[in-house]
């Protein structure tokens, strides 16, 4: 009941935001359906700590510990950039950037893609993940070209392509798995593509046809998840599409992305006996860490440089979950929920910094702390927390990441805090002269929304400092299913 | 292995003709004839579902037969004809480069397919099985045509043939998707198509062509 409210709500908000999205009230009606979502979620929270994992719908659709703080964090997310949003658009549209029609597919496709990531996150079908999944990206594909300049176009014919051939070859391997559960589960049923009834005869299943299978989901899945060498579309779209998108793509899409990776390396993990699968991850994870830091010193505009550092971090939490085991597993769960929270919020700050501004290019913004101190504070709190500074969440997870390496994998461990080093000097340079400095720049008409990013701040201080009992122990039984 | 009953050998054939399909696009340069052999992989697609239907004794694939002829063989096209024509690029040229290292690279990419699917046909329970190969080759002769090609309509024609040998490689392998994720996956290629169209006059307003080399100005920097 409360999975069909938390799916249904964003999908009939979308239906009528497409009737009514240009109506002066439209950004109001955004937050109030995002709301709904949040409350409907808390009751699922609610019952789920009351009577513990549960499903619905003949099974199709399902919350265990690993899905449910996701759906907790998707909504949450979602709810602060709606809250974020009402004043960035109504700003854009004062720039005379959008026009009604616009906002009106703003509006519509912003709940749309939000409902595509609640059935990605909570359906148990491996088929309906993938429908969900491609309908994510169509959904965010016009809105990534929103304000229809060249640059946009041409990000968002990258994203699509590029994203649509990776999800092609998702279903290819997709379809791999159900030829080697059809004998085991019964052919013509759904039963073959339930994932829970999957996990229940993974050591049974053919493992030459789960191993392709699974290099064939971590390619189509990992382009979404912007790991290198796919992730080309990734920068492009953060920084050609409207602020709250780069948001949600970057704290919500990315994480969902490598959920479903997570899902199939369970059962792969299963079939295959070996560590095969892990080390897989570990490969894209630590190359897409490394290979984005690098790319951090080259960029000129500030939504290009927290985006590659959002390839950087999805690399930390793959190389994570690549090597498997509590501690690590445990940190890379903490690590997608404090990195969504704080990546969001120094989209919310920079996507207002850049307004003030009038430019992306990052010399052109200067002495944020002197004309919007509030701005000012968001990016700079906001980038500390990111660069891994205690007592910041990232930093509890980073230094788990780190230790297990140390003891597991020595060798890997020197080229991580190298990386982590580099991240910090390249992106603390160029925040720094931003946030202090002089500058003209005049105040902006509508008074910024930042109740958002000190909401995400606080949260990701409070994971540094003291991580709930509920959720500590959702971590931990969900890394036990990584585990076996 | 028993003789291949005669159903078998039809549907060899067939996805041999899908193969040779995928290998006419990949050398066709007017957008109009890619249009036609995209409408003949459907054909050929229809045909191989609804024999596999009537051999394994598979009901629902009937139902999938239906949709596919529906929509690859009608609405596609038909929505894909229409945008030609409203954009006017029907006599359409592409200037294709080494056509016979394409066609090498293609070779290439079938043997490729056939290695990565021989240990699953060797095990395969069913003769329908082998027909893995050939499914996987089409689907990387797609991914081919999307990287060699430099027009934004033509890359969509490579996106469909993608999908295509998708759905072979699900039709011949597994008797088909359960008939929901199939309807699924049947309305994302629909809505996608939508999108590219919309996409195609965005492109054209902004660059005053569909061609993709005005698309190259964001770099890795």
């Amino acid at each position: 009941m409360e999975i069909a409210l938390v799916v249904g709500i964003p999908l009939l908000g979308a239906a009528l935001l497409a009737l009514a999205g240009a109506q002066r009230r439209a950004a109001e009606l955004n937050v109030a359906i995002s709301l709904a979502t949040l409350l409907a979620a808390a009751a699922l929270v609610v019952r789920v700590i009351r009577d513990g994992p549960l499903s619905a719908f003949g099974e199709q659709f399902f919350i265990d510990p690993f899905n449910v703080f996701l759906v907790a964090l998707t909504v949450l997310v979602g709810f602060t950039t709606a809250v974020f949003s009402r004043p960035y658009m109504r700003i854009e549209a004062a720039h005379g950037r959008l026009t009604g029609g616009r906002l009106r597919l703003y509006h519509s496709m912003y709940q749309l893609f939000m409902a595509a990531m609640l059935v990605a996150l909570t359906t148990n079908n491996l088929g309906f993940l993938w429908v969900a999944m491609e309908a994510a990206t169509l959904s965010t594909v016009l809105l990534v070209s929103l304000y229809r300049t060249r640059a946009s176009i041409e990000a968002a014919w990258k994203y699509f392509i590029l994203c649509g051939v990776g999800i092609a070859l998702a279903l290819f391997g997709t379809i791999l798995v159900y030829v080697a559960a059809e004998g085991r589960l019964g052919g013509s049923g759904m039963s073959a593509l339930l994932w829970t009834h999957l996990d229940a005869v993974k050591g049974q299943l053919e493992p030459t046809v789960i191993g392709l299978a699974f290099v064939f989901l971590l390619v189509g899945y990992g382009t979404k998840v912007g790991l290198a060498p796919l992730h080309n579309w990734l920068p492009d779209a953060h920084a050609e599409g409207p602020t709250p998108v780069s948001a949600v793509l970057s704290g919500l899409l990315l994480n969902v992305a490598l959920y479903a990776i997570l899902r199939c390396k369970i059962i792969a993990d299963g079939a295959l006996h070996s560590a095969l699968p892990g080390r897989m991850l570990m490969g894209f994870g630590l190359l897409s860490t490394v290979w984005a830091t690098f790319f951090l010193w080259r960029q000129r505009d500030i939504k290009r440089l927290f985006a590659y550092s959002s390839i950087e971090h999805m690399g930390i939490m793959t190389f994570a979950f690549g090597m498997g085991g509590p501690v690590a597993s445990f940190a890379g769960l903490l690590h997608m929920t404090v990195h969504s929270l704080t990546k969001s919020a120094i989209f919310f700050a920079a996507g207002h910094a850049t307004q003030a501004a009038g430019t992306q290019r990052m010399e052109g913004i200067r002495g944020l702390l002197a004309t919007h101190p509030s701005v000012g504070w968001g990016l700079m709190l906001g980038t500390l927390a990111i660069l891994g500074m205690p007592p910041f969440g990232v930093f509890a997870s980073e230094y788990l990441v780190l230790t297990t390496a140390m003891r597991e994998h020595p060798w890997a461990t020197p080229i991580l805090l190298v990386a982590l080093a580099v991240a910090f000097a390249a992106i603390f340079g160029r925040v720094q002269p931003m946030v202090f400095g002089d500058t003209q720049a005049p105040r902006l008409p509508h008074p910024p929304a930042l109740l958002p990013v000190f909401i995400h701040l606080a949260l990701v201080l409070a994971l540094g400092i003291s991580i709930p009992a509920a959720l500590s122990q959702w971590y931990r039984l969900a890394a036990q299913l990584f585990t076996g | 292995m028993p003789a291949p009953t005669f159903a078998t050998q039809v549907l060899q054939t067939l996805a041999g003709a899908l193969l040779l399909i995928s290998f006419a696009m990949l050398a066709e340069r007017r957008s109009r004839r890619l249009v036609t052999l995209l409408i003949w992989q459907g054909v050929v697609l229809v045909t191989s579902t609804l024999l596999v239907a009537v051999t394994a004794q598979q009901p629902h694939l009937f139902f999938s037969a239906a949709l596919t002829l529906a929509l690859k063989v009608g609405v596609l096209p038909w929505i894909l004809l229409r945008l030609m024509r409203r954009l006017g690029i029907e006599r359409d040229n592409e200037p294709l480069v080494n056509v016979p290292t394409l066609m090498l690279v293609g070779l290439g990419l079938v043997v490729f397919a056939f290695g990565l699917a021989q240990p699953i046909t060797a095990l395969a329970t069913t003769v329908i099985r082998q027909t893995l190969g050939i499914a996987l080759a089409v689907i990387l002769l797609a991914l081919l045509m999307i990287l060699a090609r430099r027009k934004a309509f033509t890359q969509v024609i490579g996106f469909l043939a993608l999908e295509n040998g998708l759905f072979f490689a699900a039709t011949t392998t597994t008797y088909g998707m359960p008939m929901v994720v199939e309807l699924g996956i049947a309305l994302d290629v629909l809505v996608g198509v939508f999108i590219f169209g919309v996409f195609f006059f965005h492109i054209r307003e902004q660059f005053d062509s569909l061609d993709l080399h005005h698309l190259e100005t964001l770099k890795e920097d």
